[in-house]
């Protein structure tokens, strides 16, 4: 028996499938202990592409599940996410995690699953409100998912800004083209498959790997993504900025450190709804002061 | 009336699209912010004082007063010769000959109530007999009640064939069918039934006998109008309006009225087609014409009662 | 025989001319900027005038703002805000803008007048809606002053600062209201730009902010075109811009604001579908369409401008509709029995004017009013367009005019499909007596506004805003706080 060890290829997550880039290109990031971490596909703008068409696809089926019924998909995310504790803690580590900082990393990124997985049937009722109008009118008001999230995950993060950023996004009925961290890449992937296991639906969340400078602006421009979240993009920024007003995508930067147990809560998810107003008149007949 | 005939006016009454009833309250409010000034005024009110048909139907009426209120019938313009007369009186069959006795010579004409008014609980044979002696007795217009408890009951065939048999009975005088839409609760109700009284032979629709509250209001009348407009797109034939019971002010009378113009047109706004049921209302809009002709506002001691 | 005189074809009765009185209104020759509560005069010098649309005279003169005036502004609002406004007690802050709304409601009827003179809108939409709508907005929001812990559970919020905001034309004061209230009750201080056609009841409210002793400095009103705004969002001491207009111009300001960290919230366009089913209430659909397209007339950015209509009920609807088209008053807005007004400017009324063509050309039906548009003044008449497609340019373009589009469909999915099918996300209108039904469409129609079995109703109370490209954050309501606070994490 020999023990040479069976290297994984790392892949994109595309519409519930594991394709390489249509492009054919890779990358090879390296740990800052110098070890190369594999050959990464180098996504292009067909890949992108692609994401969004397999997310568009998914976004009505997703939206229209109960919220209880998402809720339990989620949790079954962290279910199989701890299932695969050593996987990640071995990755953490292998793209230049301490064993503390990869413990610390794994649990705090189960628990903002579980965290997440709880709000989808109740974030609707803190952010909805009946409205007392002043005419014979049932005016009410509650969210619904944007759309289709565009995610740049935090670069100096393996798992958990990915994580921190994808979960309300999903929570809330939305579906997401995510690029992970470019320099830490591996995690995300494999994270990938553990959706691919659970049962979130395929399309609902599609994760490419690559260049942010590549990817983000098209990303930005492209015009069937309602909204876009990142962490701070730095030199790009006012670029991507600029780009998401064609079609006046939501655009959110979020600079939290998501290593901290309170980097989570309810603005993550009500920033990626909309508001949608209902009018219907109230007949009155039969009350005290029936107008019949 | 054929069986296969009367299964199509019925697809049709039951093809009545649902009424939204804020929606209508709403659009009633619209009618009354119509802001009737100066000429449109007066030939408003002129209108509103021929449309009326000036009513007692009490318990203790007698021929003296029906005698007192058909005297005044055609001697309203007394004080102003260029106002017109009211339409009619409207009395219990009863008092008929009393005042066909009284408005001899009048172009005034004679309605009375009939079958079991108000509460049309008897048969069939008793209401045509009460149609036959107001007739018989020189009654112009009919106005008989529906059945509200058959209606409310379901049992529409009841109602119409009965409308159908009171109209036979009525030869040439005009019937008016009152819907009571008090009791009648919503205006998808008040629709049927202002339907099955069209089709069934109703030469007016009224809405009420006046001694059920709510009686003519705005939305109820807007509905029957716009049942009366439907009917006549489809098919052809004019039927007239006659809200009664509650409208006593000018300002409400125009403000049908002014629901009769924009609904039905003006071949509507005269008084073969619109009628007021009212007792109060003839003094009301007496001395708001007096008003526009001399400026000055005027006091209810000038004015005959009865 | 009396009877026989009136024979009833010859009935016509006609409204007599009705107009609203102008006697107790005051509008001055010339109006300068309201900075710091007092009337100052443009560094410029230069004033431009406001006219009546409906006779197109002159009512007076209005100063233009430029940057230098604007910075005086900002400044003042900043003063404001630091030493006063955000100082002051929550509860203080309540009681001026309450202050404030019983102020307006005294001086209803005047500001009636001067927003029919001003804008052209009909005197029965001013008085029973746009200024009893505005004073509910302030006395809403003076509600939420001292209550903002109760909007955010759980969350810490502070106000941003200095608020520019920039309102259009089609609802002058209304707009007004919906941005200065919640500002205020949030804690900010603001620079508000009326738009440059119908400036004057905002200057008439600076009036009221006068008389109401607000802080001076709280609000700020100055006028101008174009570059004023400019110059509004893009001084550096704003927190943030709120802008009620078109896309193009809501986009044009989101880029000038990239990188400098001001917040915002965008009120734009819409093409928004109003839908009838065959189970409909028929004769409320007819009125809600009306509602929907000629309210104002049609200068309403939530408009039910596309009109979609199941196929075996089409041909009744449209003949009611028309119906109920030759019962509306056009003319003199000043009329209490007008219905349709002028339009507000000469240039918007070209603009209705040339897309009107484009549907001719395009081979769609046009039916519009009977009777003659007065001799002066900007006036379109009602006009609905039949046998359009989904892609025509009719309806797909924002007309922001009394026309409307009629399209029919069979079926929900159809009609879904092409009611979403557009850039833009701000309002629909659903017309069915099937509850099942309603509440189906009310989710799958991509609008920030569904209005079931009514259309174009308002309320300081119910969130207002679009999806997609017609902007957003919400105006009214809880969630228009949202628009005027951070919340701290």
């Amino acid at each position: 028996m020999s023990n040479l060890e069976v290297l994984k290829t790392y892949k994109l997550y595309i519409g519930g499938a594991f394709p390489r880039t249509e492009s054919g290109r890779f990358y090879a990031p390296v740990s800052k202990h110098g070890e190369v971490l594999g050959n990464i596909c180098l996504s292009s703008r067909k890949d992108l592409r692609n994401a969004v068409v397999a997310a568009r696809k998914a976004q009505g089926p997703w939206e229209e599940r109960s919220a209880f019924n998402r809720s339990q998909i989620l949790y079954r995310i962290a279910e199989l996410f701890s299932d695969r504790k050593e996987i990640f803690l071995k990755e953490f580590q292998k793209q230049g995690s301490s064993p503390e900082e990869a413990r610390l990393e794994f649990s705090t990124t189960l628990d903002r699953i579980v965290y997440y997985a709880g709000w989808c049937d109740k974030f609707n009722q803190v952010l909805s409100s009946v409205n007392p109008v002043n005419s014979s009118h049932f005016n009410f008001s509650t969210c619904e998912p944007m759309g289709i999230v565009a995610l740049i995950a935090p670069q100096n993060t393996a798992l958990i800004g990915l994580v921190s950023l994808i979960l309300p996004a999903l929570a809330g009925g939305n579906t997401l083209v995510a690029l992970a961290s470019e320099t830490l890449p591996i995690s995300a992937i494999s994270f990938a498959e553990v959706l691919n296991d659970s049962d979130v639906p395929a399309g609902v969340i599609n994760i490419l790997t690559g260049k942010q400078e590549e990817i983000a602006p098209i990303m930005a421009s492209h015009m069937d993504i309602n909204a876009f979240i990142s962490s701070d993009l730095g030199a790009i920024e006012n670029a991507i900025a600029e780009a998401c007003i064609d079609n006046l995508k939501r655009k959110f930067t979020y600079t939290e450190d998501f290593n901290q147990r309170e980097s989570q809560g309810l603005t993550f998810i009500a920033d990626l709804q909309e508001i949608k107003t209902t009018w219907h008149p109230i007949e009155n007949i039969g009350g005290s002061t029936s107008t019949y | 009336m054929l069986e296969s005939n009367q299964h199509s006016i019925f697809q049709t009454i039951n093809a009545a699209s649902p009424i939204d009833k804020v929606g209508v309250e709403e659009r009633v409010a619209r009618f009354q912010t119509r802001s009737i000034k100066d000429d449109a005024k007066a030939q408003g009110l002129k209108m509103v004082l021929s449309m009326i048909d000036l009513t007692t139907l009490e318990g203790k009426d007698t021929p003296g007063k029906v005698k007192q209120m058909c005297f005044k019938a055609h001697h309203l313009h007394d004080l102003h010769p260029n106002l017109p007369q009211v339409a009619a009186v409207c009395v219990y069959p009863s008092m008929v000959t009393i005042a066909k006795q009284a408005l001899k010579g009048t172009s005034v004409k004679i309605a009375s109530v009939a079958t079991a008014f108000p509460s049309g609980q008897s048969n069939l044979e008793i209401k045509l007999a009460d149609v036959k002696l107001a007739v018989d007795s020189g009654a112009d217009e009919i106005d008989m009640v529906i059945s509200r408890g058959k209606f409310l009951s379901g049992e529409y065939n009841f109602v119409f064939d009965e409308i159908g048999m009171i109209k036979e009975a009525c030869g040439v005088a005009r019937l008016k069918v009152i819907l009571e839409t008090g009791e009648l609760c919503t205006l998808d109700n008040v629709r049927k039934a202002s339907d099955i009284a069209m089709y069934a032979g109703a030469d007016f629709i009224k809405t009420s006998t006046g001694k059920i509250q709510p009686a003519a209001t705005m939305q109820v009348t807007y509905t029957m109008l716009l049942a009366i407009k439907d009917y006549f797109e489809a098919t052809g034939k004019m039927i007239g309006m006659k809200p009664a019971g509650g409208i006593s002010t000018s300002k409400l009378a125009l403000h049908n009225l002014v629901m009769v113009n924009e609904i039905l047109g003006p071949n509507w706004l005269h008084n073969e087609w619109f009628r007021f049921g009212a007792s109060s209302l003839a003094n009301d809009v007496l001395m708001q014409l007096l008003k526009l002709e001399s400026g000055s506002y005027q006091s209810p001691n000038y004015f005959t009662l009865d | 025989m009396e009877n026989k005189k009136n024979t009833s074809k010859d009935h016509q009765w006609l409204y007599s001319p009705s107009l609203e009185s102008t006697s107790h209104i005051e509008i001055k020759d010339k109006y300068e900027l309201f900075i710091n509560n007092e009337w100052i005069a443009p560094t410029s010098n230069k004033y431009f005038d406001t006219i009546n649309p409906a006779d197109e005279k002159v009512l007076s003169k209005i100063a233009w703002a430029n940057a230098q005036d604007v910075d005086k502004a900002v400044k003042a609002a900043r003063k404001a805000y630091d030493e006063v406004w955000s100082k002051i007690s929550a509860g203080d802050r309540s009681k001026y803008i309450f202050r404030l709304a019983r102020m307006m409601q005294e001086k209803a009827r005047e500001l009636a007048v001067i927003e029919t003179l001003d804008a052209g809108k009909p005197i029965r939409e001013s008085r029973d809606i746009d200024v009893p709508l505005a004073c509910n907005h302030f006395f809403y929001y003076a509600g939420w002053a001292d209550k903002l812990d109760y909007a955010f559970p759980n969350q810490k919020t502070e106000s941003l600062g200095v608020v520019g905001q920039i309102i259009p034309w089609n609802f002058p004061l209304m707009m007004a209201a919906w941005k200065i209230a919640p500002a205020l009750a949030a804690g900010n201080t603001v620079v508000l730009k009326p738009a440059e056609t119908t400036s004057l009841t905002a200057l008439k409210l600076a009036e009221i902010i006068k008389e109401a002793g607000i802080p001076p400095g709280v609000i700020n009103i100055i006028t101008g075109h174009g570059d004023t705004g400019e110059a509004l969002v893009k001084h550096p001491d704003i927190n943030k811009i709120a802008f009620t207009g078109s896309t193009q111009v809501g986009k044009a300001i989101q880029k000038a604001l990239v990188g400098t960290g001001k917040r915002s919230t965008l009120e734009l366009g819409g093409k928004s579908a109003n839908i009838i089913f065959d189970d409909a209430p028929i004769d409320q659909a007819v009125e809600g369409i009306v509602n929907g397209i000629f309210f104002n007339q049609g200068h309403v950015c939530c408009a039910g401008s596309r009109l979609y209509v199941q196929e075996n009920i089409a041909e009744k609807l449209v003949e009611k509709l028309k119906h109920r088209m030759k019962s509306l008053i056009l003319g003199n807005p000043l009329d209490k029995n007008t219905d349709i007004g002028a339009i507000n400017t000469r240039e918007q009324l070209q603009t209705i004017e040339k897309y009107i063509q484009i549907g001719i050309q395009e081979g769609s039906v046009i039916f519009q009013c009977e009777g003659a548009l007065p001799a002066i003044g900007f006036y379109c008449k009602p006009t609905i367009f039949t046998n359009v497609s989904q892609s025509s340019v009719l309806s797909q373009e924002e007309i922001f005019g009394p026309v409307l589009t009629i399209q029919t469909f069979r079926t929900i999915d159809e009609v879904i499909q092409k009611a979403n099918n557009s850039p833009y996300g701000l309002a629909a209108g659903v017309w069915t007596d099937k509850g099942s039904k309603i509440f189906n469409l009310t989710s799958k129609l991509k609008a920030g506004v569904v209005w079931a079995n009514t259309y174009n109703k308002f309320d300081p109370a119910s969130p207002f805003g679009g999806y997609k490209e017609s902007g957003f954050g919400r105006e009214g309501g809880m969630h228009g706080l949202g628009a005027y606070l951070k919340i701290i994490k």
